[in-house]
């Protein structure tokens, strides 16, 4: 809640109680920062150019001019905007009228499509379907291998064809196989290659052309930097791909290749990949992907921190709370205070499967800025608005604010955070958390 | 793009690894000059679009302005160089413009490639051979090229003269011991492997250990892909950095951390968590051959000092090439009209 870009926001604006108007300087120095932060976060030059036009044009607006807390009106724009562009619901696969339903993987070298198309085959498979994954990826050593190997753990058959070298004449056949087999879904796996690979991206054309995918499917790689542009129009071109899955996002890359694919070729991201086994596959949530590029997520960051220190038994009893969905503000107001007490804080541990934000804490200092306020505003809530969030409504919220000495905007910040904390916590406790405790 | 350049390629090479340079012809062209036409070529110089509209506004200006600036920072962004060395270059360069050492567009392009040179080459990355045998781990995130650099670097070092085996330390990953044994055999060197699930320290220790039995000269690990951010994984790495060195004591001699070109500023945070966890010693930059720029070497650079030792521009055994920063900088900052 109090994260990298909202840091830089309240430097530009801590001059500002009392002076009054916000001059055009201070805007300008405002979209600097957010400029700075996209960048950082890998959103392509042009998205970020367009977005930070889109969100000056608010900035100059009376919703910041006029608001005591302006920076927080900005941070709030940009992650409306932000939200706006990854796109609204999501959108999920689409199934061909008549079966088969064929879908075509592409994208360039190392980006994920072989595992990611035997995660499409698995979760498929597991929804009551019959697939069938094709190997057309003839050219890179084992790759038919690979997909072989991943179709065997996963018990969906591959068809391939040893030592074919005409990846448009496996695709042929290896839709005429699953016909003949009755099998009502085709995956086919597809060599990475160079978008200025004429000859390559013609074959994918070919490959394409001769299957009549009902969708053509792009990996992207979260950490794909400036390029993402590039690339996603150039296969938009070429292919005209349906949707993308964004790959590794179990990583710490802020992923802004995500917005740069969407806002550029308008096509949904269908799913994200958060790790290296065939289960790792989710469904993509742009207000979450909009928060990571942000480098939000620090309440889970937090939490993260506070579960490397706390003792076993006092593990245990939280693990339970938090299968259990039943993790209170008052559990979590004691693991931040255990943070606290620890004093330095070391290297964040493992992941939370399905969000970002493992990385390095910038330096104690701000950390124990952002305690306070989040101590702050639980302590001054009753034990019953603690131990049930869901009856703060707004007059309660306006007096806990008040009482905490911070603000409405960061108490409402707590709680969406602390709900989305707890969902995810009652996912996890379907993995286990010792998992994510990286023992 | 599999035009090797022959003699020319090989003696950069023996360079790059501290071995006598094989034999050339008179008539051969230099190296770099050799090494920069090619890396020109994998570009963008047959597509016919230029590198990008800053860089093109930057040669078209007759003299430096506001708007040079600003295209200027705009093509390093846009290079993957990152904000923080983005800006260090531009201040440096509008020092120089200041000073009067810049005044035209195409003063600016060349002071801008010397710039970069001198920044990422401080002191020619090497890979220094010479210990019986040397071992070199090779590491990196899913993806980035690992196997397939093995390939090629196993090829170049049979080459000139050495005997090498690799290891086949990726246990994890689905046919990854099936495809480092295609490369293997086209290379024409032994590969140490074990089965699936085998324990990768284990594969590095015998890999080593064969080695040293068959008299290799280079021992080459291959190493699973991993997040930087998987603590196990990384313990992993750590673990089987520590076993190469039990299995002969200085072992490994070279960690390589393979990077993407197109890779954006997590390529920060990949070389500074690989580098925690293992002594990485120099980097590899992969899939040049696309529209990426890899300017994320250029931010390693400033944030960690880590030199680039080689560059992979295909998929083919012979895409391999000895780092040359001036090549590359010319590479990537100088639009076709200039090259």
């Amino acid at each position: 809640m109090f994260d990298a870009l909202t840091d830089k926001l309240q430097g530009v604006f801590s001059g500002l109680k009392g002076r009054g108007k916000l001059t055009e300087s201070d805007i300008d120095k405002a979209m600097r920062a957010i400029r700075l932060s996209l960048l950082e976060a890998d959103v392509s030059l042009p998205v970020v150019k367009q977005l930070t036009t889109a969100i000056k044009e608010r900035a100059t607006g009376d919703e910041v001019m006029s608001s005591i807390t302006p920076d927080q009106q900005v941070v709030k724009i940009v992650d409306e905007e932000l939200t706006r562009l990854m796109g609204g619901t999501n959108v999920g696969l689409a199934m061909a009228p008549s079966p088969p339903t064929v879908i075509l993987m592409a994208g360039l070298q190392g980006s994920g499509k072989t595992t990611h198309t035997a995660k499409l085959a698995r979760l498929l498979a597991a929804e009551g379907r019959a697939p069938l994954m094709v190997a057309c990826d003839v050219r890179r050593p084992a790759a038919m291998e690979q997909l072989a190997v991943l179709g065997d753990q996963i018990g969906v058959p591959v068809h391939r064809e040893e030592g074919a070298t005409d990846p448009v004449a496996v695709a042929r056949d290896g839709i005429a196989a699953a016909k003949r087999a009755g099998r009502d879904v085709v995956l086919i796996d597809t060599a990475g290659r160079l978008t200025i690979d004429a000859e390559m991206m013609d074959e994918l054309v070919a490959i394409r052309d001769a299957v009549r995918p009902t969708s053509v499917i792009l990996v992207v790689d979260a950490m794909t930097g400036q390029t993402a542009v590039d690339v996603a129009v150039a296969f938009q071109d070429a292919v005209q791909f349906d949707g993308a899955i964004l790959s590794k996002l179990d990583g710490d890359a802020r992923g802004g290749a995500a917005l740069s694919v969407r806002a550029v070729t308008g096509k949904p991201i269908l799913f994200v990949g958060t790790g290296e086994k065939v289960d790792a596959l989710e469904a993509f949530h742009p207000d979450r992907m909009a928060s990571r590029i942000l480098g939000m997520g620090d309440v889970l960051s937090l939490i993260e921190k506070a579960q490397q220190n706390v003792d076993e038994a006092d593990a245990k009893r939280i693990e339970e709370k938090m299968r259990g969905g039943t993790l209170t503000l008052d559990d979590f107001l004691d693991q931040l205070r255990q943070v606290r007490k620890m004093g330095p804080i070391g290297q964040v541990m493992g992941m939370i499967p399905g969000l970002g934000q493992a990385g390095k804490l910038k330096d104690v200092q701000v950390d124990e800025r952002r305690i306070d306020r989040v101590e702050a505003i639980i302590s001054s809530m009753t034990l019953s608005e603690r131990a049930r969030p869901d009856i703060i409504n707004g007059s309660r919220r306006r007096r806990i604010a008040e009482g905490s000495g911070t603000t409405v905007q960061e108490v409402n910040q707590l709680l969406a955070q602390f709900k989305q904390m707890q969902k995810l916590m009652k996912r996890i406790g379907k993995g286990g958390l010792p998992s994510m405790l990286g023992a | 793009m599999s035009d090797t350049g022959g003699a020319a390629d090989l003696g950069a090479f023996a360079e790059l690894f501290g071995l006598e340079a094989p034999a050339v012809p008179d008539d051969a062209p230099a190296p770099r000059r050799g090494l920069f036409r090619r890396l020109r070529e994998s570009i963008a110089a047959s597509q016919a679009q230029p590198i990008s509209p800053q860089l093109a506004g930057i040669y078209q200006s007759k003299l430096v302005s506001d708007d040079t600036w600003d295209d200027l920072e705009e093509a390093l962004v846009l290079a993957d160089c990152g904000m923080p060395a983005t800006m260090d270059i531009v201040e440096a360069l509008r020092a120089e413009a200041a000073a009067g050492k810049v005044t035209s567009g195409d003063s600016l392009a060349r002071a801008l490639t010397d710039e970069i040179t001198r920044r990422l080459a401080p002191e020619p990355a090497r890979i220094p051979l010479g210990d019986e045998p040397t071992v070199i781990l090779v590491v990196g995130v899913n993806g980035s090229g690992k196997t397939t650099t093995i390939g090629k670097l196993a090829h170049r070092l049979t080459e000139l003269g050495q005997k090498v085996v690799i290891g086949a330390g990726d246990t994890f990953r689905a046919a990854a011991v099936e495809q480092l044994a295609v490369w293997a055999d086209r290379a024409g060197v032994d590969i140490v492997k074990q089965a699936p699930g085998a324990d990768p320290g284990a594969v590095a220790f015998d890999a080593v250990v064969a080695g040293r039995a068959r008299g290799a000269d280079v021992v080459i690990i291959d190493t699973a892909g991993r997040l930087q951010t998987q603590h196990n994984l990384m313990e992993e790495l750590r673990k089987v950095h520590g076993v190469t060195g039990k299995a002969m004591e200085g072992a490994p001699h070279h960690v390589l951390l393979v990077i993407d070109s197109t890779t954006g500023q997590n390529g920060l945070s990949q070389a500074r968590l690989f580098s925690e966890a293992v002594p990485v010693s120099a980097l590899v930059l992969t899939k040049f051959d696309g529209v990426a720029r890899g300017g994320i070497v250029v931010a390693i650079e400033r944030e960690l000092g880590i030199p680039v030792a080689m560059i992979g521009v295909g998929e083919s055994i012979d895409d391999l090439q000895p780092f040359d920063a001036r090549a590359f900088a010319e590479a990537i900052f100088t639009p076709d009209a200039a090259a």
